[in-house]
């Protein structure tokens, strides 16, 4: 290969033993728009392992969105394999993989893609309808996921009652319904504020520390690349960086230097107006 | 069933539209219900009303519809006679009475106005076997008949043209050249089932008119009477063999005349009206067809609508199968339910109207199984384009979606 690939030492082993759940093996993918063809990934082959918190960066056109549309098997590699918990799913079908995205993938999308006019539950419910789980299992593993998020009590909410992090928080709760192997997240944070922001971060450092659960970001901030543990960075349709990050936040130690809403508001309104000069602020 | 309350679910999120949608075959469901029924209520009067007139009567003419190949009709068949109507009140005791009749169509002038009409010789019981009550006056009598006299006794037409407002009876008309005079003047009867007007007519005795003006002596035909109805139908039998023989007419030949009861009339009439009624219904069914459309296109502008939302149901696992199905049901049941409510609409509506005109509400059973029949078929067949296009889309760009 002549581009250099940049590749921290053992980072597998460093960062989990677990068996691998992502390995894409020399992965073309291009798109034939009539006269021109475009290329948008060429010849990537990575390994993704049990347990692992993956950001996924690069610029517009570096191949990170159709890496994420064929890790999400929404799309098929053109050359090339991908295989998901050991199985070939390059050469599956549009149903088969449909049912593969239902029991081992779960997604958060950046602009949360929740149904209007339901219920939290019935949102994280969606997934289990498609697996053909009994009404009443349905709504006690939607139930557990709501829980594991933090949002039991608003689980008959519909999303135009609830904030943008709460909303997010659902939709994790949707991805983890159905027990995945694998959270694919893109953006989760493009559309919400600083402290909410790290708040989701640190549910899914939460769920990836405590269950294990593995996790792939797509994001085009480094800032919220610093709470995963390693760093792909593509380029021009190739990986041209895989390293592990260094000096890795932690979300709940970051909340607690954040002011919390109340006091955001609170200074928010003494810088506005400013008052008579012995006013503490 | 799950599916269809996951679809009321999705079609309650968006309740004005829903109902808007159903508007369509509620009123083409309500149309159909409601023209049926009325059209049935309609032809459930007709009978009774036919019913009240008698249905004891047997009418047979002379000439059937195929003699020798060549249609005979009126006046084409000359084997009819007094004598066959004598025979067959002999010989069948099922005929109670009957009277002969002969026609023909001349000109009739009293002062200075003049009508074509159609004058029928016959006995003074043919009134008696029509129910064709006098109003003023009286019939001829049997002696009249039998001495030919040159008397006679009109339809309310042909009163109203000749003689305006003056008293017809005892006055002279002249029939063809002959002076003939006015007995009495029958009630009208309005039009037939074919549209000619009855009461344009001249009564005279058989005898007078075969004698005198027409100049035949065999018949166009009998008006009879049975003793019940049950022996009106019993006695086609009968009445064909005996005219057979008389006729000599051989086997494997057609007869040459035609049997028709009064039931036999009623049933023409019932069926006339029932396609009347279909005809209407099917006219009423185009409304549904618009419906159908309707909810074709609002199910076009949800799929276009809810494409994110297609998008997202395709990533957390939903096959093609899986999302066409969820839009055709959600357009079955649509249609189902604007089904349902147009036949309630459609069954009040007509209890409604069959009230108002006093008529009797009839409730079609099969109208109301085709209608149920009808709304799902259009839900299914309007519902499969937009369902189509909504599994067909690529997940990838659906989430893409603005």
């Amino acid at each position: 290969m002549a581009d250099q690939i940049t590749i921290a030492p053992d980072p597998q082993n460093t960062v989990a033993g677990g068996k691998p759940v992502i390995r894409l093996e020399n992965v073309f993918k291009t798109y034939d728009l009539g006269e021109i063809q475009v290329q948008a990934l060429r010849g990537v082959s990575l390994e993704v392992r049990e347990g692992e918190f993956v950001a996924v960066m690069g610029p517009s056109g570096s191949g990170k969105s159709t890496i994420m549309n064929i890790l999400g098997c929404l799309d098929r590699p053109t050359k090339g394999h991908y295989y998901l918990d050991g199985v070939d799913v390059s050469g599956m079908s549009k149903t088969q993989l449909a049912r593969i995205r239902n029991r081992k993938l779960g997604f958060v999308f950046q602009q949360f893609n929740l149904l209007s006019r339901t219920s939290a539950l019935e949102n994280v419910e969606l997934p289990t309808v498609y697996a053909g789980v009994p009404p009443e299992e349905r709504t006690k593993r939607a139930m557990e996921a709501l829980t594991r998020v933090g949002l039991a009590d608003r689980a008959g909410h519909h999303p135009s009652q609830l904030s943008g992090g709460q909303q997010q928080r659902v939709a994790i709760a949707r991805g983890l319904v159905n027990r995945p192997s694998i959270l694919l997240a893109d953006e989760p944070t493009g559309n919400l504020d600083s402290r909410t922001s790290v708040e989701i971060m640190d549910i899914l450092q939460t769920l990836n520390n405590e269950q294990g659960l593995t996790i792939v970001l797509v994001t085009h901030e480094p800032d919220i690349a610093q709470y995963s543990k390693r760093t792909l960075l593509f380029r021009d349709g190739k990986l041209k960086r895989d390293s592990l990050v260094t000096d890795r936040l932690v979300a709940s130690e970051v909340l607690k230097t954040l002011p919390t809403a109340e006091e955001q508001a609170a200074e928010d309104a003494a810088t506005e107006a400013p008052g008579p000069p012995d006013v503490p602020s | 069933m799950n599916t269809f309350r996951l679809a009321l679910r999705a079609l309650a999120r968006n309740k004005m539209r829903s109902a808007l949608t159903m508007l369509g075959i509620i009123i083409g469901v309500g149309a159909v219900i409601a023209v049926v029924s009325i059209g049935q209520g309609a032809q459930y009067l007709v009978q009774q009303g036919i019913q009240a007139m008698g249905t004891n009567a047997v009418f047979i003419s002379a000439g059937s519809n195929r003699a020798g190949g060549v249609r005979q009709g009126y006046g084409g068949v000359k084997t009819l006679t007094v004598d066959d109507m004598n025979a067959i009140l002999q010989e069948i005791p099922l005929i109670k009475q009957a009277a002969p009749a002969l026609s023909s169509r001349q000109q009739v002038v009293f002062g200075n106005q003049n009508w074509s009409t159609t004058i029928t010789g016959t006995a003074p019981n043919y009134f008696d076997i029509r129910t064709w009550p006098i109003q003023a006056g009286s019939a001829f009598s049997e002696e009249e008949v039998d001495i030919a006299a040159n008397v006679c006794v009109l339809g309310t037409t042909v009163e109203k043209i000749l003689f305006g407002d003056q008293n017809p009876i005892g006055q002279t008309l002249r029939i063809g050249n002959l002076p003939f005079r006015v007995d009495g003047v029958l009630e009208s009867k309005g039009q037939n089932v074919t549209g000619q007007d009855q009461d344009d007519v001249i009564f005279a005795p058989y005898t007078t008119v075969q004698r005198k003006i027409s100049g035949i002596t065999w018949l166009q035909f009998i008006a009879a009477s049975a003793v019940s109805q049950e022996a009106s139908v019993a006695s086609v039998a009968p009445i064909t063999s005996l005219l057979r023989e008389r006729h000599r007419i051989r086997a494997g030949n057609d007869d040459d005349f035609l049997i028709r009861t009064q039931a036999d009339i009623a049933d023409l009439q019932n069926q006339t009206q029932a396609t009347m009624t279909y005809l209407l219904g099917g006219i009423a069914s185009v409304s549904l067809l618009v419906g159908g459309i309707g909810i074709m296109n609002i199910m076009l502008v949800s799929v276009t609508e809810r494409t994110r939302e297609i998008g997202v149901r395709m990533a957390v696992g939903a096959t093609e199968d899986d999302v066409r199905r969820q839009f055709l049901v959600e357009a079955v049941t649509l249609s189902m339910m604007g089904g349902f409510i147009g036949i309630i609409f459609g069954l009040v509506g007509s209890a409604l109207i069959s009230n108002l005109l006093s008529w009797p509400t009839l409730i079609s059973g099969k109208a109301i199984i085709a209608a149920v029949i009808f709304s799902a078929a259009v839900g299914i067949f309007f519902g499969y384009y937009p369902a189509h296009k909504a599994a067909q889309l690529d997940p990838i760009e659906a989430l893409r979606y603005e």
